[in-house]
Order: C-alpha cells, then structure tokens, then sequence
C-alpha cells in the first residue's frame, strides 16, 4: 500500500510583505502537514497571519520563501493559469463576508466554479442543485442573496465550494457574521463534509467554534504557537437540513 | 468557457446597469447614426447634381461669341458675334471628340393655339440638337435636315407649352400654333423633363428649325450665329479633349495668334459637374470626419465605464478568480462587455440613421442612397472601437491581484 501522500505539506514558509519603507512579516517560518480527512481550526490573535496562511494554502497568493505542496504537487513552480486550475479543480473557499454575486440566484452563484471548469450548462444546473441541496437549501434555488438570511448566504458559499468536488475546503471566519446558534448549524455542516472525506481548515477566533475541530493550531506572530489534537471528542451538532427547515 | 457563455455573462451585467449602458451606447449611437444619415445624405445630394447634369447632357459643351477673360461668364452674350455658320460645321466635322454640334438661337415668343396664347422661349436647332440634350421626342416626330434646309415652319413643343395651348388630354401633333402670329405645324412632343437645377421649367419651350427662326422669328447676320453652338463630346471622359479641339479649331478659324485672347468660349458642363460633386464629396468627407469624431467619444465613453465598472467590480473580480477564473477569462468577460456595448450601439445608431436619412430625403425631396458597405464599415467600426476602447479595461480587471482584488473596499 502506497504511504497517503499529505494534503498541505508546508515547509519554513515566509511572507514578507513591503508596505513603503517598512517591512511586515506576516508569516516568519511555517512548517506544517495536514493529512487528507483531517478537520483543522486556525486560531490566533489578529494579525497573527492566519489568512495569509489561508491564501498560501489556498494557492491565491504565494510565500516569499519556502516549499509548499499541495495534495503532492510543487505550487511554486505553477504559473498564474495553473494556480487558477487548482483553486478551481482542488480547493474550495468559503470567505466571512460571504461573496456571493449579487442579484445572481443561488444556483448561478454555486454553478460558478463549474462555468471556469468548462463544465456543460445543463450538468452545472445539476450539479448546482445537488450542493445546495446537501447544506439544506434545496427550497431556495432561485433566491437572490438579498433574499436570504446570513446563514443561508453562507450556506450558499458553501455549496459554491463543494460544487466542484475539491479535496479541500478553507474557510476564513466562516461564522465571523454570523449569530452563535446560526454558526453552530454552519459548523455542524462543515462536520459533516469532513466525514465524507473531504479535508476541512477553518479560521475561527472563537473557542466554541475551534472545538469543533480534532485539530487546533494556534498562531502568533506569524509562527505557529501550539498544534495540538483535541483529548477531548470534537463537539456534534444537529444536522443542518433539519434546522433549515424549522421556523 | 464558451463564446456563447461569455456573451450571457456579458449580458447579464450589462442588463444590471440598464439606465447606465444605455447612456454609455449613446455616444456611438449618435456617431454611426450620424455616419449613416450624413452620408445617405452626401449620396442624395451628388445624385441630384448627376442627374441635374445628366439632364443637360453629361457630356455637353457650350461655344460662345466673345471672351471669357475680358467679358466675364456672360459677357459672349448679347455682344459683338464672333462665331460663324463655318466653325459649326468645322467643328462638327473636324473635331474628332465632338459626336456633334448644333446652333441654339433663341428668344422669347408669344405662342398661340385656337383658344390659348402662352408667352415662352422659342429655340431655333437643327435636328442634331435633341440627340445632343438628351431630349427626347414622346409623340410625333422631331424635325429633319431637310426641314432645316428648307425652312419649314414645324415646331416641337415642351410639354408645358402643350398643356398651357391644348390642356392636358389633347394630342396637338399635327395641330396648327401661331408664334409670333406665324402659323406652324406641331410635329412632335419632347418628354416632360422637369425643373432644371436652376429652377427654371424646361418644359417652356418650343423648337423649330434654325433656318425658320431666322427668316421668321428673329433675323440675324448672314456669317454669324446669332446664338450659341452646343456641342457634345464622344463620351463624358472626350469632353476635355473635344474642349480643347474646338479651341484650337476656332483659334484658326478666327486666326488669332498666340498672344490673342480667344474672342469665343468653351465652357464644359462636366467641369461644373465634377466642381460640383467635388463640393458635395468635401462635405461628405467632413461630415464623416465629424461622425468619427463623435465615434471615438463614445468609444472614450465605453472606456470610462468599463474602467468605472472595472473598479466597482473588483471583489467579483477576486471571487471569480478565487473559484478558478483565469485571466482570460476576467479578460473575455469585460471585453465582451465593451464589444457588446458597442455593436448594440452601433445596430441601434444604424437603425436611427436610416430613419434620420429617410426623414431627411423626404424633406430635401431628394432620392435616398443607403450605401451597404457603410452600414458594413460603420458597425464594424464601432466594433472595432469596442475593442480598442475595451481592451484597457479588460485588461486592468485581468492582472488583478486575486487577494487584492477579494479585500478591496
Ligand atoms: N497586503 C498586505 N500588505 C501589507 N501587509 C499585510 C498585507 N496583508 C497582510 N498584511 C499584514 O500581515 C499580517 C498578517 O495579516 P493576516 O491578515 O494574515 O492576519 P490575520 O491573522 O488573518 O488577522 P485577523 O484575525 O484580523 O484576520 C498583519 O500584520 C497584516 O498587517
Ligand atoms: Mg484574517
């Protein structure tokens, strides 16, 4: 049986960032393997570089110096087009403020992944249903973001980030927007990708969300403070299709 | 992504701004309209003078007594005659650009049928003259070489002189006119020919024999024409060439030497032609000028808001690159946008100018010339600004940072 090869393989990376005469460090020597399944929670205090890291990991932006594979494969040597291709084949977001488009439904906004995979118009409708329908918004294929609740529209983001079957899903304060019992729902459906297999990091600043994970890393300064692996079980929810549909 | 993909996506966006797409087309609206109509135009107005010219005969010249150098235009008319019998048949017969000539004497008569009288210009020609104007007899005959020799009293009638002598329903061929109390035969009937360019009713006349003319209606001196010779060229192209042969000729004739002036003048209608059409290009070619100019504002326009939407759009920009946009496709998108714009402006400019043409034809009473190829030319022109003017935008939205693009403000 061949060794599983790691889905984020970080080593020593730096980002410096140039700001005028002043130079920031927003990552200073990140080491990191997260293996394919696992569920990990980023913490950190702000400006800690948890979203840099995001965007490393999420191939949108490169480090200054330092190795990074992704799911086995050298990002570094990748050109701009090649990055795209793995952001849209590999990866999904998930983003605290959202980004849908707006006055665009939720199934053109979940089918947008698949419009740049060259995926055919009738297979992206599909498609499209089948993930909103998996976080529980099979009744609100036609509604408009201004038409739905944060947690909805988040829902939405989320089924935009499954859509294309990615190995990876990030998730940048997902519930950063959202009120306590509306974050445990989204919380309780990223659990529940995870068990299907899917490799899940998330950034919280909050400890009741982060003990959903089986994973907690936290950051300082641009380095990683503390890995450790919950003792305890992570924490269940109620699965989400059967909130959304309770008034 | 497919063409067709990108074109909805395109549309789409644009149908979000409705109010501000529309604004944005106007200005290649108004310039390929423009372009339309003004040329529609131009066409009209060359047109008309071609056939004011056609009319007269494209390829006729004009001999008259006396200088234009020290007479001005006019001056031949009414002074001293210097043109005789022989230089009309030296230049019918020598000049080899000249198809044919014929005298013109003409003056003003008094007309009469049984019931009528008319008062109208009488032409006394010979029987080349209405090959060389063009005219055309509709009833009856014209009159021969031997009515010209012989003097007979036959006449040709404008179909003015006809309706004011006979009315409208009745055939005069054959009937009998008085001018200036001498009776004639009507023997044919010219085509209606209209208004000259000048204004002035061709229609108004009456045509005998130039020998009649002379010992009926008003005698002259036995060498001279008391009138004027009309010539026409070979072909339109021949008219310079038969100009300068009859030049030469009566130069001889009235043997002037080399530092004479001409005591005659050649005047050659297709030189007023071409002035003319000269004219009407010049405008034309301004008025093009104007319409590019107001293209390239709409196209400064397109740029403007596709930099503004550019800008306003960037978060969408840096999630559509987050979820796999590469940078031709950020690249498509808006310049497909800008191509949009602008081709519907330019159909809708095209439509607008064929109405304004047709508007304006109908106002000008002239005919209305829509050329095809610059429809053709104007939409693929304002296409082509789409895409020039576009291709900046485009390519700003395509170089974005995707980061910076997804935490823009
Ligand atoms: N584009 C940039 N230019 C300059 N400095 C930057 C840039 N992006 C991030 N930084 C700096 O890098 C550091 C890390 O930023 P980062 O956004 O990763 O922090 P974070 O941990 O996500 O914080 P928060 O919890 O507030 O989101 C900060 O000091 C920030 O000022
Ligand atoms: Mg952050």
């Amino acid at each position: 049986m061949q060794v599983a090869v790691d889905t984020v393989q970080l080593d020593d990376i730096f980002k410096l960032y140039q700001t005028g005469d002043v130079q920031v460090q927003a990552l200073g020597g990140v080491t990191l393997r997260i293996a394919p399944g696992e569920l990990v929670a980023i913490m950190g205090p702000s400006g800690s570089g948890k979203s840099t890291l995001m965007n490393i990991i999420g191939c949108l932006d490169r480090p200054t110096t330092g190795r990074y594979s992704l799911a086995g494969q050298d990002i570094s040597r990748l050109d701009k087009n090649a990055l795209a291709s793995v952001r849209n084949r590999q990866v999904g977001f998930v983003f605290q403020s959202f980004n849908l488009l707006t006055r665009t439904s939720a199934v053109e906004n979940v089918e947008l992944p698949l419009l740049y995979a060259g995926v055919r118009s009738e297979e992206r409708t599909v498609r499209a249903r089948a993930a909103l329908e998996r976080v529980g918004l099979g009744d609100r294929l036609t509604h408009h973001p201004s038409q739905m609740s944060g947690g909805q529209q988040q829902r939405v983001a989320i089924a935009r980030a499954l859509v294309s079957h990615p190995h990876l899903v990030l998730a940048d304060e997902p519930t950063g927007n959202l009120d306590s019992q509306t974050s445990l729902d989204i919380m309780a459906l990223f659990q529940e990708l995870n068990r299907s297999g899917m490799t899940i990091i998330l950034v919280t600043h909050e400890p009741d969300i982060a003990a959903f994970a089986a994973r907690i890393i936290t950051m300082r300064d641009g380095r990683i403070q503390s890995d450790r692996l919950q003792t305890s079980l992570p924490a269940t929810a109620t699965v989400p299709s059967e909130r959304a549909h309770t008034p | 992504m497919s063409p067709t993909q990108t074109f909805l996506i395109a549309l789409r966006a644009l149908a979000r701004n409705k109010m501000r797409s529309a604004l944005t087309t106007l200005g290649i609206i108004i310039g390929v309209a423009a372009v339309i109509a003004m040329v529609a135009l131009g066409e009209g107005a060359k047109r008309e003078v071609e056939d004011a010219f056609t009319s007269m005969g494209s390829n006729l010249l004009m001999v008259r007594s006396g200088s234009t150098a020290r007479g001005g235009a006019f001056g031949g008319f009414g002074s001293m005659p210097s043109l005789t019998w022989g230089d009309l048949d030296a230049i019918s017969e020598e000049a080899h650009a000249v198809r044919a000539a014929a005298p013109v004497l003409q003056t003003a008569a008094q007309a009469q049928s049984e019931e009528q009288n008319w008062n109208t210009n009488v032409t006394g020609t010979d029987a080349a003259f209405f090959a060389i104007r063009n005219w055309r007899i509709v009833r009856g005959t014209g009159f021969t070489d031997s009515d010209v020799e012989s003097g007979t009293k036959v006449a040709v009638l404008g179909q003015t002189v006809v309706e004011k002598l006979f009315g409208t329903t009745f055939d005069p061929v054959g009937q009998s006119i008085r001018i200036n109390n001498i009776p004639f035969q009507v023997i044919g009937v010219l085509d209606k020919k209209g208004q000259s360019h000048h204004g002035q009713d061709n229609d108004d006349t009456i045509i005998i024999p130039h020998a009649t003319y002379q010992a009926k209606i008003k005698g002259g001196l036995q060498k001279f024409i008391p009138g004027i010779i009309m010539v026409s060229a070979i072909s339109a192209e021949a008219a310079i060439s038969a100009q300068m042969q009859i030049s030469a000729i009566l130069r001889d004739r009235h043997r002037l030497s080399a530092s004479d002036d001409d005591d005659f003048s050649v005047r050659n209608l297709s030189e007023f032609a071409s002035a003319q059409q000269q004219g009407t290009e010049t405008l034309t070619t301004l008025l093009a000028a104007i319409a590019a100019v107001s293209l390239f504002v709409g196209g400064i326009g397109i740029m403007n808001i596709m930099l503004v939407s550019v800008t306003e759009r960037t978060r969408e920009i840096g999630l559509r690159m987050a979820v796999g946009a590469k940078p031709r496709h950020i690249l498509a998108q808006f310049l497909v946008e800008a191509l949009t714009l602008s081709l519907v402006g330019g159909l809708i400019g095209v439509i607008l100018g064929l109405l304004t043409a047709g508007q304006l034809a109908r106002a000008f009473g002239w005919p209305m010339l829509i050329r095809a190829d610059i429809i053709v030319v104007s939409v693929i022109f304002s296409a082509v600004v789409g895409v020039v003017f576009g291709i900046y935008p485009a390519r700003k939205a395509s170089l974005l940072d995707p980061i910076e693009a997804l935490r823009y403000e």
